[in-house]
């Protein structure tokens, strides 16, 4: 996979590409500001871009701002967004863009658990929505209607979900058969009048509906 | 306690007041009146002895325009008689002074001579009726005379009242109403927009220096753990540090949220809003119907209120439900935080509220709660925007 990079810390900037190589992706450029991001994905092509919210020149959320108008410009471009905090009003902004197919917004302590984070880019890469776990947390204390109607195992099921977990990691991590899960997972479905057609679509349309 | 000013020693119990030096203090300054007003009518006489009328009349606004100074010293030296508040400095002193100047010569001075004439003079000549009027009855200038002394007490409450309101009134044209007041809200404000800069180099130089560093340390301890035997005693150490530094992460992410909100500086008051709300234990409505952006100071206050509201409520309401709502009525930001808790809120009792109130008094808020035994707790915060 051909991946950028855009981190304005160079120690972490560096550790990321060697990370990310080690595990056979080829990191075609790496930057250090919004603007040099923008330029990077235009030259290159990647096929997904690592990025920090918090850059160069502002210090606000850039990075954040760079994603976006790069999912605005090519909405099947693969985009992982990373940040020392995470916040439900910037996962919610980011899986607005393109339907919230191939995005990820991680806290930047994932890097840490090396596999789990590759295997989290590897699913963005794939299409998949990747939210953070601690995201996740604060939307199950709100209160929210539709959510209302899910049981907590429904409930627990879908933050899983929303964690971009396939139905085999869900079974595990629950103790539970894989068929269990999809008998889950299809009464979320029901109970949140996902359309049975928008057949594949629809884990991603549920963690939009866990958002919003 | 200790009186500052004539009328404040007004409201005391009649004998100590009686006892106090205050009505001398105000007779000292009725009877100051005197002073200008005999050099006044010297001057007036001297202009029109010396000159022809046409002249004289030029004269009279030329020496008024001359004394201004003078008379805005004399005014501001005796008002200590009755009133012990400093005058604060204010910026248009010179147009106040003339102010006081003309208010005086056209009118108080000579009110002062006559309330003085008819309050003293009157008893006095009821007591001393035995003497100026020796041809009257003894037994009618005797009770002339005790008439007189009964008077006295009456007449130190009316010379009294007379000084304390001149002296406000020569207060209220040398320095506005409110203005020391002002000046010490702009002066708090000012201190709190300084905490408010610190807060946010703190935690930028947080976020760009140990937070990086931990991030970059957890990834190294991750990278390391890959190259160990999953079974060996080293991969067991570092699997072992690497936790240790997930979790100074996560308490240094805590702690740098309560420094400062880079949401709020970022995305507005409804975003940080919906965010904290989202942290809180006690599931929260939140509904923030704002177009815009809010002045910062008003934002980080809000922001403030609403923290602290929902961490109070989640450590004391036993609420199962809770409400956020937002919203700007005629120039006003009006928040509201509502739980059905157990109610009880004493707004004497913890510091959160008395905090709350204090915080809020700088960007000229309100905090008004109802919170009767037995809940519901509803809070509202009124804060202008102009």
């Amino acid at each position: 996979m051909r991946v950028v990079i855009a981190e304005d810390a160079v120690l972490l900037r560096e550790g990321l590409a060697g990370l990310l190589e080690r595990f056979g992706h080829s990191v075609v450029a790496q930057v250090g500001d919004a603007p040099a991001l923008v330029a990077a994905v235009g030259e290159h092509r990647p096929d997904a871009v690592v990025t920090d919210v918090r850059m160069p020149p502002g210090f606000a959320d850039e990075g954040l701002r760079a994603a976006l108008e790069l999912r605005a410009r090519d909405p099947h471009l693969a985009v992982l967004v990373l940040s020392q905090y995470v916040e439900q009003t910037y996962a919610a902004e980011l899986l607005e863009s393109g339907d919230g197919a191939g995005i990820g917004y991680l806290l930047k302590d994932r890097i840490g658990d090396v596999r789990e984070f590759v295997e989290a880019l590897d699913r963005v890469a794939g299409g998949g929505t990747v939210v953070d776990p601690e995201v996740v947390r604060q939307l199950l204390r709100r209160r929210r209607d539709p959510l209302a109607r899910l049981t907590p195992r429904e409930q627990q099921v879908l933050g899983l979900i929303a964690e971009g977990r396939t139905n085999a990691s869900i079974a595990k991590e629950l103790f539970v058969t894989e068929a269990a899960v999809a008998k889950h997972i299809a009464n979320i479905f029901a109970k949140l009048d996902l359309p049975p057609e928008s057949d594949g679509h629809r884990r991603v349309l549920a963690v939009l509906a866990y958002l919003r | 306690m200790l009186d500052r000013t004539a009328l404040e020693a007004l409201t005391q119990r009649p004998m100590t007041f009686l006892g106090s030096a205050w009505p001398w203090r105000s007779a000292a300054y009725l009877l100051g009146s005197a002073v200008p007003g005999v050099a006044a009518v010297a001057v007036a006489l001297a202009t029109v002895a010396l000159a022809t009328v046409p002249l004289g009349l030029l004269a009279v606004p030329v020496v008024l325009a001359l004394s201004v100074p003078l008379v805005a010293w004399f005014e501001r030296r005796r008002l200590r008689l009755v009133d012990g508040v400093p005058l604060p400095e204010v910026p248009d002193r010179r147009r106040r002074e003339a102010g006081v100047a003309i208010m005086t010569v056209l009118a108080l001075w000579w009110i002062d001579l006559i309330m003085l004439a008819f309050t003293v003079a009157g008893p006095v000549v009821l007591i001393l009726s035995p003497v100026v009027q020796p041809t009257t009855a003894w037994q009618i200038a005797t009770a002339a005379s005790v008439a007189g002394v009964l008077l006295l007490p009456v007449a130190a409450y009316t010379i009294t009242a007379w000084g304390g309101a001149r002296g406000a009134m020569v207060r209220a044209v040398l320095a506005p109403q409110g203005s020391e007041l002002a000046e010490v809200l702009r002066s708090r404000a000012r201190l709190v927009d300084a905490f408010e800069v610190e807060r946010r180099r703190i935690e930028r130089d947080l976020h760009d220096g140990a937070q990086q560093r931990l991030v970059s340390l957890s990834m190294t301890l991750g990278l390391a753990r890959l190259d160990l035997p999953d079974d060996s005693s080293a991969a067991q150490l570092v699997g072992r540090a690497h936790g240790e530094a997930k979790q100074a992460l996560a308490e240094l992410r805590e702690l740098i949220r309560g420094v400062h909100s880079q949401v709020l500086t970022d995305r507005g008051l409804g975003a940080a809003v919906r965010d904290v709300a989202g942290r809180s234990p006690v599931p929260v409505d939140v509904r923030v119907e704002l177009d815009g952006r809010l002045p910062a100071p008003v934002e980080v206050t809000a922001y403030y209120v609403v923290s602290e509201a929902l961490a109070n409520l989640a450590k004391h309401s036993r609420a199962t439900a809770a409400a956020v709502t937002a919203r700007v009525e005629g120039g006003t930001l009006v928040v509201e935080v509502y739980d059905d808790g157990v109610g009880g809120a004493d707004p004497g009792g913890g510091t959160g509220l008395t905090g709350l109130a204090d915080r809020l008094s700088v960007v000229g808020g309100r905090l008004s709660l109802s919170s009767p035994a037995g809940g519901p707790t509803l809070i509202r915060v009124e804060i202008p925007c102009g």
